[in-house]
């Protein structure tokens, strides 16, 4: 805290009538006031240190404004903004081929051979006259100097399949010619000789395949029971406490495969070096991951693979572990070429190959008392993960965690199974499980109220969960959680309780024919009240021990290395934030260095809306740490905790270079020690804190097109310190849309195991045209006990549990329909009113 | 574009082992400069402006009109860039986004917006969308939210949401014309 002298109270309040006389002129004279008393200030901390290099008082009100707007909580400029609106940032088709010094000036283009089966054996290949095939490069399993596994969890994912086809579009060979047209003429050219084995292609099918007594090979399909992975939370005593219930509420609710749709596709640019060693450029979330997955598909140690991340258009988890695969192909290929090749998918390969939002289905049984008290909850939590285990077990760990919503209940069962299928390998989708099994228990709290008589609001606010109560693994909530002022909130912004009640005799009246022109419309509004775990769960951060490092060169620039990528969200920006701040430098001396295997340490993966809250709490300790050693090392350079300047900064670290030859600080994480997790019970402090929101949708359906129209849409939430405001209204405005397109629009139409709309004509993402207006608010609760840098959460995966649940509440008002599955499109709807009028007699 | 070989089960035999790829000298003014370069006549122009001219802003998001990451101005109007052929852009005038800043320094005010506006995140739709605003504020030079929700429609955004994109351009619009310093920023 700084104490202001008491000589200047004077000043500024001679200062007070030209204000109000010249009020035009007053936000300007307001700040050049606060400059100069910074400038003073600044002054006086450089007299008290004794040196004298500075400057004019004109660069200092530069700074400092440049200072303020950098601040955590300011919203500073999006750094790499300026190359983005020019055309100037290079993505990974946009690099030339000796781009980084490659000195190679023509590539090999590649293209992918795929299974046109789900399931198969491969016997032969065969390559059909049409193309010079001399001039092909031609890659198969057997070109493998290393493994062929997708290094993941469980290295059960082969590079390139070599007898085994275990989905439809699984890598079979790579194609490659310096004319991207002749090596996309080849591919079509090569006959596959294939004997088809008979796919399983359905979850549930799959889970009872594989444990029936009689299982023979066509029904066990992955490991021994076609299970990836399985768990149960269990809390109190389910079993017993159905005795001491009023009502029981059951209900069936299903999610469906949603395209991540990043706007630029997958791709990778690669090379090798003379002495053997692999480069990868490309879009890419986690350059650690596919680091690991190269160093066993080439038998490399670490030193000789490097990743680099390119520029990335978007990412929502879809560039998460499918890159490894496309840099692995690209390498492999540049390996056998001898020259740099590249892979980059068009939007069909890349909506038809990887991976989705994998497909959910979820039993809720629950018992209450008449007065709404919730006692009860048995979840029973499925996810089909696809043929291979890829990040299966680990969606499947955070959808069961949320599964059971932000309630207070004292007996919970949640049982959670991801199953193995012949499906195109589900992967990290934004949310990461949560959205499916916050879908489920959301749409059955609107259930449960109507079954019990009463509001959706009431029944959630009696049993919203507060600090001090638990949640289903026995977590107390050490932090302040006040969900009830987060729903009122978001009723109040949205005029809730007025529209519900006039929405409801509006409905009424339209469905007696009194609707007059409107009579075929009908309108509702529905709440989703919802908790995102922020962080890894469970353990992972502590076992994933992530760094960061932050140095400083001869020119006294601060670099921070991490290899949390920029995706859209605001890494770079972020980053600068919380170093500018710490340091008390402009943004100009900070550098966040890109994503480099060679240059930046694993800070872990760009996941789980962890970057701020862990990544940040990591950039923040270091920078602290750094200005200490500064301060520490002495030398006449005194860098007082508060009010020194750039100059003095750099004077101070060119001192500490000549003496000491480097400054660098690492920091790793350190487990907070009060966050204790059992990963074989599941039980304790599943994520060290969490994100909390209460979001409201307002829908209209056509009852002649049978279509829905989101018309407005409030999000309120609560995610700790807020370290950029426009950046994270950015995050929740833009997960919001994809919750629309999750709800409303995003439909993978399945064809024996193969998507058959893998085209943005026919899977279609909301327009501009059909998100509504997006109100979204912070609201900041005290939280001492709050962990990343100021106390920020994360944010990013938030927005997509909320929305569609919220959406489809108030589809369900709108229609009076039990309406349980997603996405609800036009055709759905349909189909549901007549299931409903042959129930209706 | 070309559609490839995800059926490759289906192929077909041809009997010949090479292509002829008859070329045309396409001629056209890109970004104010006449230009000439020798490139097959159903290139698509996007091609054309990535790989012979070098002009990578100009982004690939679909391939087939429906994404508008490939929009540029041809003859002063909004066209995807991956659907004209070639030798349908002979004679034209195109406008892309490295053609939209006035100078190094500079940013037009529209590019300015989405900067101060958090209009670009992830930044791969941005050239298309900031040519998108243009062409709406050329035919509309202060139009409503529903205006702009209505001209941009044909450029998709997966991060933002469209909002902080609503504001940018309303932004812009205030910006009564005026280029703003900031470029190197
Ligand atoms: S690439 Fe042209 S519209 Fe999508
Ligand atoms: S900013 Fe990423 S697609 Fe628009």
């Amino acid at each position: 805290m700084r104490i202001r002298p008491q000589g200047k109270q004077p000043r500024q309040a001679e200062k007070q009538p030209s204000h109000s006389r010249l009020a035009g002129a007053r936000p300007q004279e307001t700040d050049c006031a606060n400059a100069q008393l910074d400038a003073v200030a600044a002054t006086q901390a450089l007299t008290q240190g004794g040196d004298s290099a500075y400057d004019s008082g004109v660069k200092i009100d530069a700074e400092a404004s440049a200072l303020r707007a950098y601040a955590i909580g300011g919203s500073p400029p999006r750094r790499e903004g300026p190359e983005k609106v020019r055309g100037q940032a290079l993505y990974v088709d946009d690099l030339p081929a000796d781009f980084y010094g490659t000195g190679e000036v023509e590539l090999v283009h590649g293209v992918t051979v795929r299974s046109p089966v789900a399931r198969g054996r491969l016997r032969a290949i065969g390559f059909l006259p049409g193309v010079p095939w001399d001039e092909i490069v031609v890659v198969t399993a057997a070109d493998i100097p290393g493994q062929n596994h997708i290094a993941l969890l469980e290295n059960d994912q082969p590079c390139l399949v070599s007898g085994l086809i275990n989905h439809a579009e699984e890598p079979l060979l790579i194609l490659g010619h310096p004319d991207r047209v002749i090596a996309e003429r080849a591919r079509t050219l090569v006959r596959l000789e294939i004997d088809p084995l008979p796919p399983q292609l359905d979850l549930d099918d799959s889970l009872r395949r594989g444990t029936k007594p009689d299982a023979g090979p066509n029904d066990v399909i992955w490991g021994k029971d076609n299970v990836f992975k399985t768990f149960t939370i269990e809390k109190g005593d389910v079993a017993a406490a159905w005795a001491g219930v009023d009502v029981i509420v059951e209900g069936d609710y299903e999610t469906g495969a949603q395209e991540q749709l990043y706007i630029e596709p997958q791709g990778m640019l690669a090379r090798v070096r003379p002495d053997g060693s692999v480069e990868v450029f490309g879009s890419l979330q986690c350059p650690y991951y596919v680091h690991a997955a190269l160093m066993a598909v080439f038998n490399l140690p670490a030193d000789k693979v490097r990743i680099v991340q390119t520029e990335t258009g978007g990412g929502f988890g879809g560039k998460e572990e499918y890159p490894s695969m496309i840099a692995a192909h690209t390498a492999l290929l540049a390996r056998k070429a001898g020259r740099p090749a590249k892979i980059v998918y068009d939007r069909l390969e890349d909506m038809v190959a990887t991976t989705k939002r994998h497909p959910s289905r979820t039993h809720i049984k629950t018992g209450w008392r008449h007065d709404g008290t919730l006692v009860v909850q048995d979840i029973d939590f499925r996810l089909d993960g696809g043929a291979y285990m890829t990040l299966s077990p680990v969606v499947l760990s955070r959808g069961g965690l949320h599964a059971a919503g932000p309630y207070a209940c004292d007996h919970v069962r949640v049982r959670a199974r991801a199953a193995a299928t012949n499906m195109p390998p589900h992967g990290a989708f934004r949310g990461f499980g949560a959205p499916q099994s916050v879908f489920a228990i959301e749409r059955h709290m609107d259930e449960a109220a109507a079954k019990l008589g009463m509001s959706e609001i009431a029944l959630r606010k009696k049993n919203l969960v507060r600090d001090g109560q638990t949640l289903s693994t026995g977590q107390v909530l050490r932090e302040r959680v006040d969900m009830r002022a987060l729903l009122d909130r978001a009723l109040a912004l949205s005029g809730y309780e007025a529209k519900r009640a006039r929405y409801d005799e509006e409905n009424r009246r339209a469905a007696q024919g009194q609707g007059g022109m409107h009579a075929q419309r009908r309108r509702g509004i529905g709440v989703a009240t919802f908790m995102h775990g922020a962080g890894f769960t469970g353990s992972g951060e502590r076992y994933l021990a992530s760094k960061v490092t932050v140095d400083c060169d001869a020119t006294g620039q601060v670099h921070v290395r991490a290899s949390s990528t920029e995706i859209g969200q605001g890494t770079n920006t972020i980053f600068t934030q919380i170093a500018a701040e710490i340091l008390g430098l402009p943004p100009d001396a900070i550098t966040v260095v890109r994503p480099d295997t060679s240059q930046v340490p694993n800070s872990g993966p760009t996941v789980a809306s962890r970057t701020v809250m862990v990544v940040g709490g990591l950039v923040a300790r270091a920078c602290q740490q750094l200005k200490t050693r500064l301060v520490e090392a002495g030398q006449g350079m005194r860098l007082a905790a508060a009010g020194y300047r750039p100059q003095q900064f750099r004077a101070a670290v060119q001192a500490y270079l000549a003496q000491h030859g480097t400054l660098s600080v690492t920091t790793e994480y350190e487990p907070p020690p009060d966050v204790q997790w059992d990963d074989k019970a599941y039980r304790g402090d599943a994520y060290a804190t969490y994100a909390w929101a209460a979001y409201v949708a307002e829908v209209e359906v056509d009852l002649v097109t049978y279509e829905t129209r989101v018309l407005d849409f409030v999000a309120v939430q609560e995610v700790g310190k807020v370290v950029h405001p426009i950046l994270a209204a950015g995050q929740i405005e833009g997960g919001v849309a994809q919750g629309v397109g999750f709800a409303l629009y995003e439909k993978v139409a399945w064809r024996e195991g193969r998507m058959a709309n893998g085209q943005m004509t026919n899977y279609i993402m909301p327009t501009s045209a059909d998100v509504p207006p997006i109100r979204v608010e912070f609201i900041e609760v005290e939280n001492p006990r709050l962990r990343g840098p100021g106390g920020a959460k994360g944010i990013g995966e938030l927005p997509l549990d909320g929305t569609a649940p919220a959406i489809l509440n108030a589809v369900a008002q709108a229609t009076g329909l039990r309406l349980n599955q997603i996405p609800l499109l036009p055709e759905d709807l349909l189909a549901a009113y007549a299931r409903a009028g042959l129930e209706n007699g | 574009m070309s559609t490839h070989g995800h059926d490759s089960h289906h192929a077909t035999t041809t009997s010949s082992g090479t292509f002829t790829r008859p070329l045309i000298e396409l001629r056209l003014r890109v970004n104010g400069i006449d230009t000439v370069c020798v490139v097959h006549p159903m290139a698509r122009l996007l091609d054309v402006l990535r790989e012979s001219l070098h002009l990578s802003g100009t982004k690939e998001g679909c391939g087939e009109g429906e994404c508008g990451a490939c929009a540029v101005l041809l003859n002063g109007e909004l066209v995807c860039s991956c659907l004209v052929p070639a030798l349908q852009a002979m004679g034209t005038e195109v406008t892309t986004i490295e053609g939209v800043a006035p100078s190094l320094a500079t940013l037009d005010r529209v590019q300015q917006a989405f900067v101060d506006c958090g209009g670009a995140q992830c930044g791969i739709c941005t050239p298309g969308m900031i040519l998108a605003a243009k062409a709406l504020l050329t035919r509309c030079p202060q139009p409503t939210e529903a205006e702009i929700r209505e001209g941009l429609a044909g450029n998709l955004c997966r991060c933002t949401g469209y909002t902080k994109i609503f504001s940018s351009v309303l932004r812009a619009c205030q910006a009564d014309g005026a280029t703003t310093e900031g470029g190197e920023r």
